[in-house]
């Protein structure tokens, strides 16, 4: 219990992470009440596709019917916005939760029984990391088709290494301790000091840039959304919503802005959301870190 | 007296890219029940790589290349040399039979996990069968006393767990709780076996003089003072009553006053549980206050071998005999030993110590002496006798 306050106290001496919790508290509500926000239209059979009003290609400015317009195609951007929140979530957590498993194993293997298994293991991750991260995850795409999972199948592949890199560094580190010799003094198998004694003194730093990387994957599966290798079309989507608006970004020659809400409001919603991932990251560092003393 | 251990021959080498490392060279050495054998030498001599030859720990590029540890088992009234166990079995010795007491107490001790933890870690890996057996009996009394309306929802709850902790009692490695330990969850449900565990390690810390023990096992490392972190050390290394406890310099981080106190804990551990101890230390004045024999390393060989009157009244190898100058003294000017500790990738051939001796031979530039019997317990490494 007290562990838990001070915890809480240490949050909330940094106003920069509470902001970032706001943010996050924001969108979680936002995505568990979706279908209360913007109720699903009857007759629509997948909530998650957005529902189009007709096909006239040119936005249409908010009025009352649709609060934030709607964009190319006649889609509903608020309906879009709303519902991608859970497509962002979907993809940002998944990715990053296959990506620390697969880091967290291949990483630990490698650090702490070092030689020919580390060598095998980090070769493997120098071939991944060799290719630009963005461009090989769009070669993976072009691949596999086009599809949400897809993104999130080709950003894991194009992520994990970097994690199994930081693990196995930390490990290194932490295997070389007296308390590891200590025990393995008292009989614990490898299995039992890898679990118990390595990981919780290196898994911090991990879990510290996961956090942090929620944002970046989040960004980087709208990127692929936009060059039109994510999700299929009218699917609820911020990388889509602003790849409709591409066309619209400058308006008419008199009246440059006139479809700013084509772009804009998708834009900031990716915005805060990566925003708010990064300013947590800084919020797990002070819950994470085992060095500062508890008084 | 037996002999607990009998280091025969040994020899440990390190394969590096700049040559090959004698770090232990042919050592010859008998630990008996019940003393305390001190292990004395300077820096670089070898005298941890022994320790950690004995528990079979040493750090990768080091290989065992000859010799045996034969160890005599007291319960089973069995010998067997250590060197030839599975890593399996040698795993059930560490920490049961032989444990380790090391030399930082800070960095020995895991700093996410409290003291109780740590020390429970021990019997919970050792004793699994007495702390099932522990822990079915409190099911039985919860059984046996009635109790209200509660009780009888509790009931059959209550007699599955007592069948799962009378497995755990009585086979080595019973399936069911084996594999309900590995589900995250439901291993909460043998959580009377850490019970158990947790309070052996606040009874273990007791015996260790912490005052308060119930509240300082649910501390972290960082929490405590340095002699406190050392007891809790010698708590876990003592947990499963050790026929063994090997003390790398356990006092050498301590100021005097806690290393005084701990002195005395090792005298108390020798007397009280009449288990052996293996010292090591750098201090000649440490050594003379806990050991009842002592072995002078040099160079991953023993000089000499006596007991602890034997050698401070008649030291007879000459780098002991230079060892015992070397001792600073007010009013008198520091003697050094001439030269430098030899270079263990090409040790001198013959004797290790000869081109620092002044009694140097012709003959020891060639034959490695052997260790002979001078008078009745010293024994000596040298031509000269």
């Amino acid at each position: 219990m007290t562990d838990w306050k001070f915890t809480v106290r240490q949050i909330a001496k940094n106003p920069l992470s509470v902001v970032g919790i706001i943010i996050l508290m924001f969108f979680v509500v936002i995505a568990i009440f979706a279908p209360l926000i913007a109720p699903t239209p009857e007759g629509h059979l997948n909530p998650y596709m957005i529902p189009r009003e007709g096909y006239s290609a040119t936005p249409q400015p908010p009025s009352e019917e649709h609060i934030f317009g709607t964009t190319e195609g006649e889609y509903d951007i608020f309906y879009g916005v709303i519902w991608g929140t859970r497509s962002a979530f979907q993809v940002g957590l998944v990715v990053i939760g296959i990506v620390v498993t697969i880091g967290i194993i291949l990483g630990s293997l490698a650090g702490y029984f070092g030689g020919v298994i580390d060598e095998v293991i980090m070769r493997i991750t120098d071939i991944f990391l060799a290719f630009p991260a963005l461009i090989l995850a769009m070669a993976i795409v072009a691949v596999i088709g086009p599809s949400l999972r897809s993104v999130m199948i080709a950003l894991t592949i194009v992520s994990w290494p970097s994690y199994a890199r930081l693990i196995r560094g930390d490990i290194l580190q932490v295997r070389e301790e007296d308390y590891i010799e200590a025990s393995r003094g008292i009989g614990a198998s490898s299995g039992r000091i890898i679990i118990r004694h390595v990981l919780p003194n290196a898994i911090y730093p991990t879990l510290i840039m996961a956090s942090l990387d929620i944002g970046a994957i989040v960004l980087s599966a709208a990127a692929l959304s936009f060059l039109g290798l994510g999700a299929p079309e009218g699917y609820a989507d911020w990388g889509q919503l602003t790849s409709f608006a591409r066309n619209w970004i400058v308006g008419p020659y008199q009246n440059p802005l006139k479809y700013w809400y084509a772009v804009t409001i998708p834009g900031l919603f990716i915005l805060f959301f990566v925003l708010g991932w990064n300013l947590l990251g800084d919020a797990f560092r002070d819950i994470f870190d085992p060095k500062l003393a508890r008084r | 007296m037996k002999d607990l251990i009998r280091i025969k021959d040994l020899s440990v080498r390190f394969h590096t890219y700049e040559g090959i490392v004698h770090a232990i060279d042919d050592l010859e050495l008998d630990i008996r029940q019940g003393e305390t054998l001190g292990i004395v030498g300077e820096t670089g001599s070898g005298k941890t790589m022994t320790a950690l030859t004995i528990l079979r720990l040493i750090p990768y590029p080091g290989k065992i290349e000859s010799g045996s540890i034969i160890f005599l088992d007291t319960d089973r009234r069995r010998e067997f040399d250590l060197l030839k166990l599975s890593e399996d079995k040698m795993r059930a010795i560490r920490g049961n039979k032989i444990s380790m007491v090391f030399q930082e107490p800070g960095a020995a001790l895991n700093p996410v996990y409290t003291i109780g933890d740590q020390i429970s870690e021990v019997y919970l890996l050792h004793r699994r069968n007495e702390l099932g057996h522990r822990a079915k009996q409190r099911v039985d009394n919860l059984l046996s006393d009635g109790g209200g309306p509660v009780a009888s929802v509790k009931r059959p709850f209550w007699r599955w767990q007592r069948r799962l902790y009378n497995k755990i009692s009585q086979e080595s490695n019973p399936f069911e709780p084996r594999f309900l330990s590995h589900l995250p969850l439901f291993r909460r449900l043998l959580w009377r076996l850490k019970n158990e565990a947790n309070l052996l390690a606040v009874d273990m810390l007791k015996d260790v003089e912490i005052p308060d023990a119930a509240r300082v096992a649910i501390h972290y490392p960082h929490e405590l003072s340095g002699g406190m972190k050392q007891r809790a050390v010698i708590a876990m290394a003592l947990a499963c009553s050790p026929d063994l406890l090997i003390a790398d310099e356990p006092t050498t981080s301590l100021d005097v006053t806690i290393q005084a106190q701990m002195l005395e804990l090792f005298r108390r551990i020798k007397t009280d549980r009449g288990a052996s101890v293996l010292f090591i230390t750098h201090n000649l004045g440490v050594a003379s206050e806990v050991c009842d024999r002592v072995s002078v390393m040099y160079a991953g060989r023993n000089c000499e071998v006596a007991s602890v009157k034997e050698l401070f009244l008649h030291p007879s190898h000459p780098y002991t005999k230079a060892l015992f100058d070397a001792v600073p003294m007010p009013g008198k000017e520091l003697q050094t030993i001439p030269g430098e500790l030899a270079d263990p990738l090409n040790p001198p051939p013959g004797c290790r110590f000869h081109p620092r001796c002044p009694n140097a031979m012709p003959v020891c530039q060639q034959e490695k002496p052997k260790l002979k019997e001078i008078s009745k317990d010293h024994m000596v490494t040298c031509h000269l006798f």
